[in-house]
């Protein structure tokens, strides 16, 4: 057992508001685990903590190996992180933002040239190098993102709603690029609305009002609740 | 070290791969300065004029010659009768006339003294003002040259010291680089890291081992560089086209704007700590920023002449002290002992800033 994440009565709040409510989960390395919730029901503020860029009110976490509120520099390089938003610079072209991204991870040049090639090579990209991102078809620069926030061979990477606003063709190929990532070892915690997606994930988490409100296999989640799809246990959760 | 400087790298980028910005950023300085010095000067040349002449004798012909020889004022006009004055100033084509009363200048003998009449359009207040007062000298220089009255007692001799041509842009030079270095070090600065927000790259870098202090150099440096370019572009163009004089020390005029530059960016800092997109950090900017500087720095309002409470609020723009610090060394040619207040002012609203942000900022963190 190796656990990559650990995390023990997490709680955030803003003023009055408890954003994240005493939360307390587990995560394996290799692991694909989907963090589900409605919007608005904690899942960015969780994330926000594991990554290191919003202290706990109270509780405590591991992350990597490092403690989330003291080790937050070391545990930087330890993940990769990757947005709703594209978090790629329009205006730069692809090699450009390869080497920044990579620059400010301390990569050197020999290895971003490597990986970059590699990179374009698993994405069947072709000749893109220099093309502006902004050039770029959008189902491109999703997988294309994915790719940089992992570039620097993170432990985990923390995905915020990747494929929101995508079509279900390219989400499925994003998946794809998902399960590569994670049987290369990386661990992947990955936050979604779409209750579908679920089904892709080893492990899920369902997080209500802050809450954590069920937690399993898809199987064993369905199981529980009596029901035949995620949405309907969603459904089950929210009203209760 | 290497994060660093592929943090730069991307800024410098960002700015040259964006063309408009970038001809703004450069073209501007240039244009405003040429524009301040050439077009705009506050003396007023060529006043158009009309003349109601009801003397009609050798002494009043004689002052019109004066007048219109003086090369301020040019005769578009010249008036049969009273009625025709209010139509050749509501058609706009005279900014001031004049009506010489009959027998002018003849009976000075008896009375010792000739009344003429000066009407001028004050829907411009300060060119009537000039008009007015360049016409009653040129009365009184011919009055005194034609010995109807006796050599003035006083006579003032004026010398216009630290800008002997009293030559306004001398004035315009320090205030466009005010203006330039606040737009460029302020404005850009903010929308910038606004940009980073708005197009979720801001919680990468957040996430990336990059340390805040770190992120937020990176930002400001690119833009202390532009801005120290576009000072010294400014300079140059005020020595070699307006010969603008350089009395004092280079050193110190270059540490001055150097400090200038980091308030301008502290508070640029601010500004994008507060903003959350682009439009805001450009409109707070501009509004809060801009404005304000244009209008109570001094550069183109009389600060003295101001109401007592705006007098007040002109303390807290920096502008204010930026520009007196530059014309002290650069006209005067004083060092630092006499602009030490000053500097301290503008060395201290840095640090003011800097604090707030760095408060700002572990708010968010937290």
């Amino acid at each position: 057992m190796n656990k990559v994440i650990e995390v023990e009565n997490l709680t955030r709040t803003f003023g009055h508001f408890k954003a994240v409510d005493n939360i307390s989960f587990n995560v394996e390395k290799g692991e694909i685990f989907g963090f589900l919730g409605a919007n608005g029901a904690g899942k960015t503020t969780a994330i926000k903590m594991l990554t290191g860029i919003l202290e706990p009110t109270s509780g405590k976490g591991k992350v990597a190996g490092f403690d989330i509120i003291t080790e937050r520099n070391k545990l930087k390089y330890k993940i990769g992180y990757m947005s709703q938003k594209f978090s790629l610079y329009e205006d730069l072209t692809l090699k450009e933002n390869i080497g920044f991204y990579g620059g400010i991870y301390g990569l050197r040049k020999r290895e971003i040239a490597e990986r970059t090639k590699k990179m374009i090579a698993r994405l069947q990209l072709g000749d893109i190098e220099n093309t502006l991102i902004a050039e770029i078809p959008l189902g491109w620069k999703q997988k294309i993102a994915f790719s940089v926030a992992t570039l620097h061979h993170p432990d985990i990477v923390f995905l915020d709603e990747p494929t929101s606003g995508v079509d279900p063709i390219t989400r499925r190929q994003f998946w794809d690029l998902i399960y590569q990532a994670a049987d290369e070892g990386i661990t992947v915690f990955v936050t979604t609305h779409y209750m579908d997606e679920a089904e892709y994930c080893d492990r899920i988490s369902m997080m209500v009002r802050g809450k954590i409100a069920a937690m399993g296999t898809l199987d064993e989640l369905l199981h529980k609740h009596a029901a035949k799809d995620m949405d309907e246990v969603f459904l089950k959760l929210a009203r209760q | 070290m290497r994060t660093f400087l592929a943090f730069i790298k991307k800024e410098f980028k960002h700015i040259f791969r964006d063309k408009r910005t970038l001809l703004i950023l450069f073209g501007m300085p240039i244009i405003q300065v040429l524009l301040f010095g050439f077009a705009i000067t506050t003396e007023i040349k060529d006043g158009k004029m009309a003349i109601l002449d009801l003397a009609k004798n050798r002494m009043s012909q004689q002052y019109i010659s004066k007048i219109t020889s003086s090369g301020y004022f040019i005769l578009k006009e010249n008036l049969k009768n009273y009625s025709e004055i209010e139509k050749s100033f509501k058609r706009g084509s005279i900014k001031i006339a004049l009506v010489i009363p009959e027998k002018f200048a003849e009976n000075l003998g008896n009375t010792n003294s000739s009344v003429v009449q000066v009407i001028a359009d004050a829907s411009d207040p300060n060119m009537a003002t000039m008009l007015t007062s360049y016409l009653s000298g040129i009365t009184n220089s011919f009055a005194i040259e034609k010995r109807l009255v006796p050599e003035v007692p006083i006579k003032i001799e004026s010398k216009m010291l630290y800008n002997p041509e009293n030559k306004s842009v001398f004035m315009f030079v320090p205030g466009v680089m005010t203006i330039i270095l606040m737009l460029v070090s302020a404005m850009m600065t903010s929308i910038t890291v606004a940009r980073e927000k708005e197009i979720g790259t801001m919680e990468i870098l957040l996430v990336s081992p990059l340390k805040p202090a770190i992120i937020i150099i990176g930002k400001v440096l690119p833009y202390l560089v532009l801005s120290l370019i576009n000072a010294f572009t400014i300079l140059m163009l005020g020595f070699l086209v307006f010969g603008m004089p350089m009395e004092g020390s280079r050193i110190l005029l270059f540490l001055e704007i150097l400090l200038f530059i980091v308030t301008s960016l502290s508070l640029g800092i601010l500004i994008s700590t507060i903003a959350q997109s682009q439009q805001t950090a450009m409109m707070m900017s501009l509004m809060g920023l801009m404005l304000p500087t244009i209008l109570l720095s001094g550069f183109i309002f009389p600060i003295e002449s101001m109401p007592r409470i705006l007098q007040i609020l002109s303390n807290v723009i920096p502008a204010k002290w930026f520009i007196i610090i530059i014309k002290s060394i650069m006209l005067k040619g004083v060092g630092i002992r006499v602009v030490w207040k000053e500097t301290l002012i503008l060395a201290g609203t840095s640090l003011l800033f800097i604090l707030m942000t760095i408060k700002k900022f572990k708010i968010r963190m937290e």
